[in-house]
This record gives C-alpha cells, sequence and structure tokens, in this order.
C-alpha cells in the first residue's frame, strides 16, 4: 500500500497567517456562493415582483420605486457575475500555479499565506501598481481599448452562462448561440492588440489566435448543435433541464455521438482558449508572449484575468452541455416546485436546494478545469499546420458526422426510448472501466518511480 | 556583419524580416537569426553570431599553459568537463607525456558524468521549446543531482577546472563512487520515465519527426560532429573510431539515428541520439568505476613547462560533437597560436541551408535539435 | 419591463450607434474606421434585442462582427495602407458627389416618415423573432430564396479557393 505523507499546515506557521488564510480560502467561497445564490436569482422579473409585493410591501405594477428596483437588480448582478469572474480567475492563477508546481515536482508559490493562497491577490496588486506602458510607436487608442474587448467578450458570457437551477442572469431562448457570437468579441480584440502593438511578435501571435479562434468555432458550432438536437432548444436551462441528475441521464451518456461531440466540443474550447497544446498565440519559446508581449500593468493582469477566468465558462459551458448541469441526482422538477412552496417568493427550502445545485455544478465544472491545466502542464504545443488540420481535415467531418447521427439517433429514441436507456448504461459503464483502466495504468507508472511512496507534505 | 547579411536579401513586400533574437526564450543564449518569413513559413533563417564572444583564443595566446585551463571552461558552460579535457590533452601530446591510468579513468569518469547533465539540459530545453514545459524541469531534477556529484569531486558545479595538464586535480572522494553507482541505476530508471513523459507522446513525435531532415551526405559536408552527425545516421564516435585515453578499456555502444519518428536525420532522431548516449554513458562509467587503477593522480609536469616549438591537435568527442584544440607552440611558455573548434560553431553554418521551407515553429525546433550553446559557438 | 426603461435602454443602444457609425465616415486610419464598425453592429445587436428579435440580435454579432469584421480587419492591417496609397487628396471631387448623395438619402427618409405620420407599434406575439418562428418561416415560406443563398455561398467558397490556390 502506498505510504502518504501529510502536513498540513506545517509546523511553525505562525497563527495568525493561518487564520487569515484559511479565513479568505472559506470566506471568498461562500461570499461568491451568495453573490450568485442571492443576488443572480433576483433579477428574473417574476420572483423580483414577488419580492417588491412581499419583502417591500408595494404593487409592482403601481409603485414608483419598481423600476429602480429592476435597474438596482440588475447593476448588483452585473457587478456580481464581474466580482465572481475576477476572483475564480485569481484563485485558479494560483490554483494552477501550485498543481503546476505540483506537476513539476515543485513546491510553487507558498509565500503569501499558507501554501501562497494569497498569493494571487499579491500579484493583482503588483501589476496594478506597475507602469502602464504604451510603446512609442504603437497606436495608442486601440493599444489601450484592445484589453477591454477582450474582456466584455469574457464577461458577456456570463450573462447565458448557468450556476445553479436559477442562478442565471438571463435565460435568452437563444443562450447557448448568445455564447457563440460574444465570445467573437474576443477575436476582435487579440487581432487589435496584436495589430496597435505594432511589434512583428504581438502581429504574429495575433493572426495565429485569429485565424485559430475563427476555425474553431466551426467545430464548436457542430459539437453545440448535437446536445441542442437532443434537447431541442438553445436555451443553456432548458438544456441542462432536458438531462438529469444521473450520470446515465446526461447527454453525454444518453447517444454515443454526444460522448464524441463533447470531446469535439472540448478541443475546441482549449483551441478557442488558447491554452496548451493550442497555445500558439502566445508560444512562449517561439513568439515571446504572443499578441500581448508589448502589454504591462494594469492592461497585462486584464489578458491574463480573461485568461483565468476562461477556465471556468470552458468547463461550464461542457458542463451545461454535456454533463447534467446543476441537475442534483434525485431532485426533478417536481420537487424543485414542491420546495418552492406556494408563495410567490420562494420559501427557505428552496434557496437551500439553490445552493446544492451550485454546489454540484460547481464540482463538475472544477473537475475539467483541473483536467485542462493538467493538459496543459502534460502536452507539447502543436504546429500552426497541424492544427489547422486537426481543425479541418478531423473535427469539422466528425462534427458533422456527430450531427448527422444524432438526427437519426433522436428518431431511434423518440420510436424506442429503451435504446436510449441501454445505451446511456452501457456507456456509462465504459467510462467507469477506461477511467478505472487509467488509474491502474497510472498507479503502475508512479510505483515504477517512486516506489510506492506518495508524497504529499509539501501542500 | 548585419549590413552584410542584409545586402544577401532579397527583399520586396512579400516577406517580413524578423530578428530572431539577441533576446529571445528559445535560441539558448545570446544568438540572433534573420528570419525572413512569408506568413509561417520561412523563406531562410540567418544565424548571426557573436555576441558572445569573448576573445578565449587570443587570451590562450597571452597566459601560461597550465593558467589557460579556468578559460577552457568558459568555452562551453554545460560541458567545460570536455573543454578541459581536449586542452590538457592537447599540451601533453605538445610535452609528450603520458597521462597515469588512474587519472585517464577519472577523466572517463568526469566527461561521461558532464555529458549527462549537458545532454540532460540539451533534451529538458528541446522539450521547452517544443511547449512542453513540464520535462524541463524534469531534467533539471535529475541535473541537479548529478551537479551535486561533480561538485563533491572537483567543487565546482558549472565550471569545473577539474583536469590538469598531465591528469586530474584531485581523486575521488571517500564514499563517491557508491554514491556514482546509486545515482546511475536511479538514472537509468529516469530515461524510462523520461521516454513516458515525453519521448513517446505523438505531438512530441509528430512536431520533430521529419522536421529538419538532414541527410548523411550533408551532415557530413558541413562538418556536423557528435550526436547531430550520429542522428543523421553517420556511426562515427571519436571514443571509438579515434580512441584517446581511457576509451579502448570500455565496451559501449554508438547509438545512430534510424529513423524513429519518420525520416533518418530529422530532428526526433538527433533528440532521440542523446537519450540513448545518456545511459551508454552510464555504462561507460559504470565499467570505468569497476576496472578503476591504483597510481599517480598527475604525471610529473614542470609548473611553468616549455613546449619545444612545433604544432598539435586533439580531438575528443564533447557533448556538443567533436571539440578539437590546435596548439602552435614557439618554445616560450605561452603558445604561439591557441583554436578551438567546437561543435555548435559548425552546427550554426547549417541552418541557413536546412531552413527554407521550414515553419517558424519547426527553426525552434531545429535550434534545439542542434543542441546549439552560444558561449560555445563564438568562443 | 415597463416603457420608460424600455425607451432609457433605447437610448443608451441608439446614441453611441450613431456615434460609432459616424466613426466609420469620419475615421482617417482605416482601422479606427473598420473597428468603429464593429462598435456600431454591437450597439445595433442591442436595439435588436429591444425589437425581441434575439436571434437576429446574435446571429448579427456572430456574422458580423465575429467573422466578417475580422476578415476586413485582416486585410486592412496586413495592406498597412499610407495616406498617400489611400489617395485621401484625390477624393475631394468624389467627397461633395458623396455629401449630396447623402443629403438625397436624408430628405428622402424624413419625409417618407413625415408621410406616414405616427404609428404605434404593432404588437407582436410572444413566439415572436425565437429560433422556432424564425425557422419555421425560413424553410416554409422563404425555403427557395434560403436555398439559393445556399448555393451562392457554396460558389464563393469554390470561388475563393481557386483564387486563392496556385494549383489545383
Amino acid at each position: 500500500m502506498a505510504q502518504f505523507s501529510f502536513a498540513f499546515p506545517k509546523p511553525g506557521t505562525k497563527k495568525l497567517l493561518v487564520g487569515a488564510t484559511l479565513g479568505a480560502a472559506l470566506a471568498i467561497p461562500a461570499l461568491l456562493a451568495g453573490l450568485l445564490v442571492f443576488l443572480v436569482p433576483m433579477v428574473n422579473k417574476p420572483l423580483l415582483d414577488a419580492f417588491i409585493r412581499e419583502k417591500l410591501g408595494h404593487v409592482p405594477a403601481t409603485w414608483v420605486g419598481t423600476q429602480w428596483v429592476y435597474a438596482a437588480a440588475l447593476f448588483l448582478a452585473g457587478i456580481a457575475m464581474f466580482t465572481f469572474a475576477a476572483i475564480t480567475g485569481g484563485i485558479f492563477s494560483w490554483y494552477e500555479r501550485r498543481v503546476a508546481a505540483r506537476i513539476q515536482s515543485r513546491i510553487g508559490p507558498n509565500r503569501v499565506g499558507v501554501a501562497g493562497f494569497l498569493q494571487w491577490i499579491a500579484d493583482a496588486v503588483k501589476l496594478l501598481f506597475k507602469e502602464d506602458l504604451v510603446p512609442g510607436e504603437a497606436d495608442a487608442m486601440l493599444f489601450r481599448a484592445a484589453p477591454y474587448f477582450v474582456v466584455a467578450g469574457m464577461t458577456l458570457v456570463l450573462v447565458a452562462l448557468p450556476a445553479g437551477q436559477a442562478i442565471v442572469v438571463a435565460d435568452l431562448d437563444v443562450g447557448i448561440f448568445y455564447i457563440l457570437a460574444v465570445t467573437s468579441f474576443i477575436v476582435v480584440g487579440i487581432l487589435l492588440s496584436g495589430w496597435s502593438s505594432n511589434s512583428k511578435w504581438s502581429l504574429f501571435g495575433a493572426i495565429r489566435a485569429t485565424a485559430q479562434v475563427v476555425s474553431y468555432e466551426v467545430p464548436a458550432g457542430l459539437a453545440i448543435l448535437v446536445p441542442v438536437l437532443m434537447a431541442g432548444t438553445l436555451s443553456t436551462q432548458g438544456l441542462i433541464r432536458a438531462q438529469g441528475g444521473w450520470p446515465w441521464e446526461w447527454f453525454f451518456f444518453r447517444n454515443p455521438a454526444a460522448a464524441v461531440a463533447f470531446f469535439i466540443l472540448f478541443i475546441s474550447q482549449l483551441a478557442e482558449g488558447n491554452r496548451t497544446p493550442f497555445d500558439l498565440a502566445e508560444a512562449e519559446s517561439e513568439l515571446v508572449a504572443g499578441y500581448f508581449s508589448e502589454y504591462s500593468g494594469f492592461r497585462f493582469a486584464l489578458y491574463f484575468l480573461v485568461e483565468w477566468a476562461n477556465l471556468w465558462i470552458i468547463g461550464a459551458v461542457a458542463t451545461t452541455l454535456f454533463l447534467g448541469g446543476w441537475q442534483i441526482p434525485g431532485v426533478s422538477a417536481q420537487t424543485w416546485a414542491s420546495v418552492r412552496g406556494a408563495g410567490s417568493f420562494p420559501a427557505f427550502g428552496w434557496w437551500a436546494l439553490q445552493f446544492v445545485s451550485l454546489g454540484i455544478f460547481a464540482v463538475k465544472t472544477l473537475f475539467l478545469v483541473n483536467v485542462v491545466i493538467w493538459i496543459r502542464w502534460t502536452l507539447p504545443r502543436i504546429r500552426i499546420d497541424q492544427m489547422m488540420n486537426l481543425c479541418w481535415k478531423y473535427l469539422v467531418p466528425a462534427g458533422f458526422a456527430a450531427m448527422l447521427f444524432t438526427l437519426v439517433w433522436q428518431m431511434v429514441a423518440t420510436w424506442a426510448p429503451i435504446v436510449e436507456k441501454i445505451t446511456a448504461l452501457v456507456v456509462f459503464a465504459a467510462t467507469v472501466w477506461v477511467t478505472w483502466r487509467f488509474l491502474q495504468q497510472t498507479r503502475k507508472n508512479v510505483s515504477l518511480i517512486a516506489h510506492e511512496r506518495v508524497d504529499l507534505s509539501n501542500w | 556583419m548585419s549590413k552584410l547579411v542584409l545586402r544577401r536579401l532579397d527583399r520586396n513586400n512579400e516577406e517580413m524580416l524578423i530578428n530572431f533574437g539577441p533576446q529571445h526564450p528559445s535560441t539558448h543564449g545570446v544568438l540572433n537569426f534573420l528570419v525572413e518569413t512569408d506568413g509561417e513559413v520561412m523563406r531562410r533563417a540567418i544565424p548571426d553570431i557573436g555576441y558572445l564572444h569573448r576573445s578565449l583564443e587570443k587570451i590562450g595566446e597571452m597566459v601560461q599553459y597550465p593558467g589557460y585551463m579556468p578559460y577552457t571552461d568558459r568555452i562551453d558552460y554545460l560541458a567545460a568537463m570536455f573543454a578541459n579535457e581536449g586542452y590538457a590533452i592537447a599540451v601533453e601530446r605538445l610535452l609528450k607525456i603520458e597521462v597515469p591510468k588512474r587519472a585517464q579513468y577519472l577523466r572517463a569518469i568526469s566527461c561521461e558524468l558532464n555529458r549527462i547533465t549537458s545532454h540532460l539540459v540539451s533534451i529538458g530545453t528541446m522539450a521547452t521549446d517544443i511547449g512542453a514545459v513540464t520535462p524541463l524541469v524534469y531534467a533539471l531534477r535529475e541535473r541537479e543531482l548529478l551537479n551535486d556529484l561533480l561538485e563533491a569531486l572537483c567543487g565546482a558545479r558549472l565550471t569545473y577546472n577539474y583536469h590538469r595538464i598531465g591528469g586530474v586535480a584531485f581523486d575521488m572522494p571517500e564514499g563517491w563512487r557508491d554514491k556514482v553507482l546509486a545515482y546511475l541505476d536511479r538514472l537509468d530508471s529516469s530515461i524510462q520515465e523520461w521516454d513516458r513523459l515525453i519521448s513517446t507522446n505523438e505531438i512530441y513525435r509528430k512536431r520533430l519527426g521529419g522536421v529538419a531532415v538532414i541527410s548523411r551526405a550533408q551532415a557530413i559536408d558541413y562538418g556536423l560532429s557528435g550526436p547531430n552527425l550520429r542522428g543523421s545516421g553517420v556511426d562515427w564516435d571519436l571514443r571509438r573510431d579515434v580512441p584517446y585515453g581511457a576509451y579502448p578499456d570500455f565496451s559501449f555502444e554508438v547509438p545512430v539515428g534510424c529513423g524513429w519518428a519518420g525520416v533518418v536525420g530529422d530532428c526526433y532522431d538527433r533528440y532521440y541520439v542523446r537519450v540513448l548516449e545518456m545511459a551508454q554513458s552510464s555504462r561507460i562509467i559504470r565499467q570505468a568505476l569497476e576496472k578503476m587503477p591504483d597510481g599517480e593522480l598527475t604525471a610529473k609536469v614542470s609548473r611553468k613547462p616549455k613546449p619545444e616549438a612545433g604544432e598539435v591537435q586533439s580531438r575528443i568527442e564533447s557533448a556538443r560533437g567533436e571539440l578539437a584544440y590546435y596548439l602552435v607552440s614557439d618554445g616560450t611558455e605561452r603558445p604561439y597560436r591557441l583554436r578551438a573548434r567546437t561543435g555548435s560553431f559548425m552546427a550554426m553554418g547549417i541552418i541557413e541551408d536546412i531552413s527554407p521551407g521550414l515553419m517558424v515553429a519547426d527553426l525552434v525546433a531545429l535550434i534545439a535539435s542542434l543542441d546549439v550553446v552560444a558561449p560555445e559557438t563564438d568562443r | 419591463m415597463g416603457a420608460s426603461a424600455e425607451t432609457v435602454l433605447f437610448w443608451i443602444f441608439a446614441v453611441p450607434l450613431i456615434a460609432s457609425a459616424a466613426g466609420v465616415v469620419a475615421a482617417r486610419n482605416p482601422v479606427h474606421a473598420a473597428m468603429s464598425l464593429v462598435s456600431a453592429f454591437f450597439w445595433l445587436a442591442g436595439i435588436y434585442v429591444l425589437l425581441t428579435a434575439h436571434l437576429l440580435a446574435f446571429v448579427q454579432v456572430i456574422v458580423y462582427a465575429g467573422a466578417i469584421m475580422v476578415l476586413f480587419l485582416f486585410v486592412v492591417m496586413l495592406l498597412s495602407l499610407t495616406d498617400a496609397e489611400l489617395g485621401l487628396e484625390k477624393l475631394s471631387a468624389l467627397k461633395w458627389v458623396g455629401v449630396v448623395g447623402a443629403a438625397g438619402m436624408l430628405v428622402l427618409v424624413v419625409s417618407a416618415l413625415a408621410q406616414s405620420g405616427p404609428r404605434a407599434m404593432r404588437a407582436v406575439g410572444a413566439d415572436f423573432g425565437t429560433v422556432r418562428a424564425v425557422g419555421r418561416i425560413l424553410f416554409t415560406q422563404y425555403l427557395l430564396p434560403f436555398e439559393a443563398t445556399s448555393v451562392l455561398l457554396l460558389v464563393a467558397i469554390v470561388g475563393a479557393v481557386v483564387v486563392a490556390k496556385e494549383k489545383i
């Protein structure tokens, strides 16, 4: 049996430091969850009306303050989503560095707070105080504007991205299409930053990034069509409602083509997020830093914020489309309705269940985030022609095939629903088996080198 | 230099001229490449060297024979032991000295250990240049342990100054032999780990296989040597074919590129030859430790040797190919002329001819696979 | 949303829309002009959303702001045109023609609006502008134009490949 050595926090660490770090590590996610659970559902108009009627004691239709309450709710929800993106991005930056360090048998940031947890705050403060340099030959206006396009592209996605049963700012009926559309602002921002920097490296990176993102939008769109066909809606919440809580009720398992589409989507998302092995645009060993070579200080921080906040988006979109989103196993739509209570303002149990759904969604998303980080620190980078080949010669045809298969599959599934149930169980069992084999192989590889010793002492 | 280079470019508006250096993450030192590209595809990459020139050959004419030994460390800071050995052999030939057997064995051990550290850096940075950051850290981890061993042997981790004219400076410390053997056991398993980690990675093989192929004839024409030459399928190793020092006593194989990931002479062959050479070095060290004879550490050499007038050449198999010293003596205590022929300099020559048609990302792979080290190029 | 909030939102979208549209015309630097156009598309999408045409709004963003404008920017950036190459001086005669044309257009639109007089907007059903509704119309009433467009696009793609590829 493997021996584990684990010491956390290290003996001799100051109590105040431990307290501050643990406080931050618990309070920040709790605060974020609270913001999401209590603020975001309130943007919903019926709920807001009920809030005005039952909590404020006014009639929404006639009260003067109604419009102001609406505006305030929108404003607060906007702040909540942006805060959420910024803080998860920050925490991911620390987390990725810690995981990378573990993968590379290093320690990683461990100076600011216990286990270096407060490192991201220190980094952000440092970057804010740095000089905001604009190269002399750059197109100053566009150079300054470019990061905001990138940030806008990332933030606007959050509007339609769900995180719980009622936790979505706007459940648009074209939700997933909206997400595809607003991410295109990132391309514009990247192209601008590359061109306006007036540096050959930046231009190189920008052109690579643009070619990559525009190309990979095609397989991503095709892969998205598969769950859309299965659910019959483009709304993100509708897609999740069409799935269930148990794994065999997820789209991923219900249709063999959906499993393929999941991987197509995931690969395309890696490419669109410029993550390894598709980090050609910021390829350090080739292009120095790619399109943001010339940026410094606050604007540089914005690019990195987007990069890490994108991790959440990558995970959340895939979770929404294929992995059952926030669905709680065993909790059906009837349960949600009965917990909500008869009153127009939901009962306490409903809010508690929102927390659970947020937790489930977060766990699935964070799992995918882990996979993305793990891939980044494992794989080399592919070359641009290989990247294009992969997209147009493999992913796009596979995406079309998956879509056509799904069309037929949906007809079969409507005709004989049992087929879908059996497939789901078979695919689920196969996935469990593959995972088990993978873990066994990993264990074997580790024991070849480490000889039954698993060292976790520097966590 | 740069003006001369620019005149050779037939420029029109189609191509973009990029200065790939002198400060660039993947040029392995202060190097510059003038890269003429048409989009991602290169028209040509012209090496522009000389940023690290420190007149090491001229310094050789200014100092006495033994005094030059620390300078040789600076010729190639990743494989200083070889520069030591090559210089020592050259002066010994000039003075007609026979080196004691024990010193020759220690030279072989120290050089092979140094070959492993140098190859570890080479394959590690190669992986980083291809975009996989993790393997470099693994390679450096192994190298640190090896640096500890070399430090125990000669007191320095990078610029060893270990060899002396007529022998070596220090004997093995107590217990060092067992530590080296323990390390070699570890190394053999970590080479396997390395293969699982990156050598068999599909993306890695696709990035290196069939890229920047140097044919057998080209490699010989351009005077490539060492792993770069063997990567192109030429079975040539000075340790075996023109033996020197203790090497005739050991049995080892010479790995030769055979197109593991595509074509013979591609980047992957040059890379994998290095991986295999580390295992062979480990084999040589084991044999040397086993057969280690007793005896003197240095031959009797005067402190201010004055060789007879004449010229002499020494050739050794360094980590970066053939390292040759050419010494001319005029009968005084300083050399009249000192010249070092290094592997990196020869490897730089071929880049301009191989580069047309490669992609920018392939240039990085090519530079890394040739294992060019800037100070060795410029001296 | 109440009518007043809708009005506020309308102005929030309309004023920057006009400003960026003016920017497209006024900017001397072609990249600036292209960027103004991107921003105009964005604000226009807002107006579409106010008209409950969600699908149209985002199709507009993904097609124009995401794909076509990127293409524009690519071309404009890579040409790196100077003022002399753009021939800004030569345009003075054309400029006046343009002014006259624009003024004529303005008169036409204003007079048309004035003749039609103030009207209440027709109320639309809840289904209006959804994917379902647009799809139904596209695949029944406008099936022939839809298919004709796809043939047109195919021709354009083949043409682009033929032009770009030196030998096939």
